[in-house]
This record gives structure tokens, sequence and C-alpha cells, in this order.
């Protein structure tokens, strides 16, 4: 992000704390378009949950504005908030240990051009190798681009082990690729 | 709802609160006095409590368990915040206490073999932690009540400094009416009556840390 945006949003944070409802709906509005943004990148495509999760986000950061201090950057602590919100959520519907087969179709033949697809033909035989839960975690971690503690979450483990796991999967993947 | 309502209606509720400093004051004072009302009514103070602080080893025993409170106060304020990890004040608890169990063992090692059991035991040592866990336990619910209206991140690790906090307090307090001036003593009873806290503290950190 820009420094000059973080600092006008800090200045905001700052008068919101402060009482200032005028800068707090700046905020909470400008906010809003950068989390939907967030959001809508880790889940699935137009789902539901995006706008709950902005919603549920507005309210933590209203509701815990007290707990930023001016003195530390304030998209991190926004993010954090955010973060926090996203990982709750995974948590609590335990989604998608499993992805049903259609999303994944959907998802390989929604490539915007015939080489795209064949990568991504290419990619999912390679995939194919690992087992399902190290397959979960390499897509989401390096095609997704999930963190390691969110894709653990939606895994249903802890970072720790993801961090491993995902580990374990692309040695597997560069032991495969040069024994071919 | 819509979210420009929510907004909307967040923007009209922006009523002044108090710092996270000053939310955090307040188990803190809460909770001193509920220990100090529980030795006050239930234990007693030590009854040679007019002589007893002349002894140096009355404010070595409070400063130890002081200092560990004070650690995990620092890591309290740090954690009750999304960012930050807070490890330093851990590091800092765990030098204090590694300082204490190495003097204390040196004091069991340099005693008369047949007086080590008494400097071990003391008269109390089947309740000194128990006592500690007591006076604690409401220390550590207000502490925990407090921090879901912050925004702890890391339930477990948050769990485990309030829990750490309470213990040390709730033991500071402990002393008033303990008459154990052992070090050796110490360092196992009060010790084990932190470390049990700690570790209901990181137990129930996830379960009730939850932001509402």
């Amino acid at each position: 992000m820009p420094a000059e945006v973080e600092d006008q949003l800090k200045t905001l944070m700052v008068r919101g704390q402060a009482g200032d409802p005028a800068a707090w709906n700046e905020l909470l509005t400008r906010l809003s378009k950068q989390l939907r943004g967030y959001f809508a990148r880790r889940m699935e495509t137009g789902s539901a949950d995006v706008e709950d999760l902005v919603q549920e986000t507005l309210l933590a950061i209203h509701r815990r504005r007290m707990t930023y201090d001016p003195g530390l950057p304030f998209s991190a602590w926004a993010y954090a908030v955010a973060r926090y919100k996203l990982i709750d959520h995974w948590r609590r519907s335990r989604v998608r240990k499993h992805v049903p087969i259609d999303d994944v179709v959907d998802w390989l033949t929604d490539s915007s051009s015939a080489e795209e697809g064949a990568i991504r033909a290419d990619l999912e035989k390679i995939l194919a190798d690992l087992p399902d839960r190290q397959r979960h975690l390499v897509r989401d971690v390096k095609i997704t681009g999930l963190s390691l503690a969110e894709a653990g979450a939606r895994a249903g483990m802890s970072e720790g082990a993801a961090k491993v796991a995902l580990h374990r999967a692309m040695k597997t993947l560069s032991e495969g690729r040069s024994g071919s | 709802m819509r979210t420009e309502d929510l907004i909307h209606s967040l923007s009209q509720d922006l009523g002044p609160l108090p710092s996270t400093g000053r939310r955090l004051f307040l188990p803190a004072v809460a909770g001193a006095l509920s220990a100090l009302a529980l030795v006050a009514g239930w234990l007693g103070f030590r009854p040679d409590i007019q002589v007893a602080w002349t002894v140096p080893m009355f404010w070595a025993k409070g400063a130890y368990t002081a200092l560990v409170a004070l650690a995990a106060y620092a890591s309290l304020r740090i954690l009750a915040r999304p960012v930050g990890g807070a490890l330093k004040g851990f590091a800092m608890a765990a030098g204090i206490f590694a300082l204490v169990i190495a003097t204390g063992a040196i004091q069991f090692v340099m005693t008369v073999p047949s007086e080590r059991l008494l400097l071990l035991a003391g008269g109390s040592w089947q309740v000194c932690s128990q006592n500690i866990v007591i006076l604690g336990a409401p220390i550590l619910a207000l502490t925990l009540l407090t921090l879901r209206t912050l925004a702890p991140t890391k339930p477990a690790r948050t769990g485990a400094a309030a829990g750490l906090f309470a213990g040390g307090l709730a033991a500071t307090v402990y002393g008033l009416h303990c008459p154990e001036h052992a070090l050796t003593f110490v360092a196992v009873w009060y010790s084990l009556g932190m470390a049990i806290l700690t570790a209901a503290g990181a137990l129930l950190g996830p379960w009730t840390l939850r932001w509402r």
C-alpha cells in the first residue's frame, strides 16, 4: 500500500478513536472496499460469505478500535483483524477438507486460454501423485496464495503442521520430477 | 443489513472507550483486592507480620512473584492487540524463574542432608500451591473476561500470559499469609502454583478468548 494512503487511513483511525463520526464513516467505507477484495481473493468466487466477513470485520474493528496503538502501522492492525476473522470463519465452518469435484472441474475449465488450460492440466497431473491433504495445501498456498496459517485452518491443522506437510509435499514433487 | 447501513450506524455509535492499558488495569486492581480479601477473611495474615517485613527473605519472595506478575502483565498489554508476539515478557519470566530455581537448588545442596527435607517441605507444602491457585482463580477469570473485550489473536498464548499474571499476583499476596522463608520451598511450591495457573490459562484461552 502506498505510504500516503497508509497515512490517510491512520489519520482517519486516530480521529475515529477520538469520536469523529465523519472520519469513522470514511475510514470504514474505504476499508470495506479493501476488505471485500481481500476476502474475495481467499474464498470461492461469488461466495455470499464475503460480504458477511466484511461486515464482521468492520464490526470487530469498530468494537475493538481502542486496541489500535497509533504508534504502530495501521494496515498491519486492520489486516490482522481481518485475518483473524477469516481463520475463525474457516475454523467454524470447517469448509472443504474435500473439495467437491464439480468445483474443481469449474475451476479447471475456467481458464481463459487453451494454453493456460494445458498448464493447469499438467499441474493437476503432477499434483495428483500427492495425498489429498498435501495436494490441497500446495494448491492453497502455492497457487491461490493463502498464508500457511490460513491454509492450515482450512485443512483443519495448525500452522506448524501445515508447514511440515507443505514441505514434504514440495520435496515429493521435486524428487518426482528429477526421477522422471 | 447492507454494508453502507452498517457503516452509517457504527459511525453514530462512537462513545468514548477506555484505552487498552486502562482496561487491563481493572482486573489487576480488582484481582489484587480479591486475593487480599481471601487472605484477610479466609487464610489470615501471618501472625508475625509486624516483624516479618524486616527480614530480607520476606521481600525476596515478594520480589520473585511480583516480577513474574509484571513480566506477564507486560506480555498481556501486547497480546491484547492483534499485532505482535510478546515473547519478551515470557522470556523475562522464564529468566526470573530459572534464577530462583537455581538459587533454591544451591541452597538445597549446601544444607546438611538431615535438614533438607524440612527446607523443601516447610510446614505447609501440602497447601501452598493449592492456596495460590485458589487465590489466583478469580484474578484469572477477571483477566480473561477483560481480554474478551480487547483483541487477542493468539488465544492459547494470551491465556497463558493471563494465568502467569494471575499466579504471580496471587503468590505475591499469598506471601502475606505464608510464613515460609526457605528459597527451596518458594522455588518449588510457589512456582508450581504459578505454573498450574499458567497451564489453566493456556487451556482456557482458546475457549474463552473468542471474540464476541
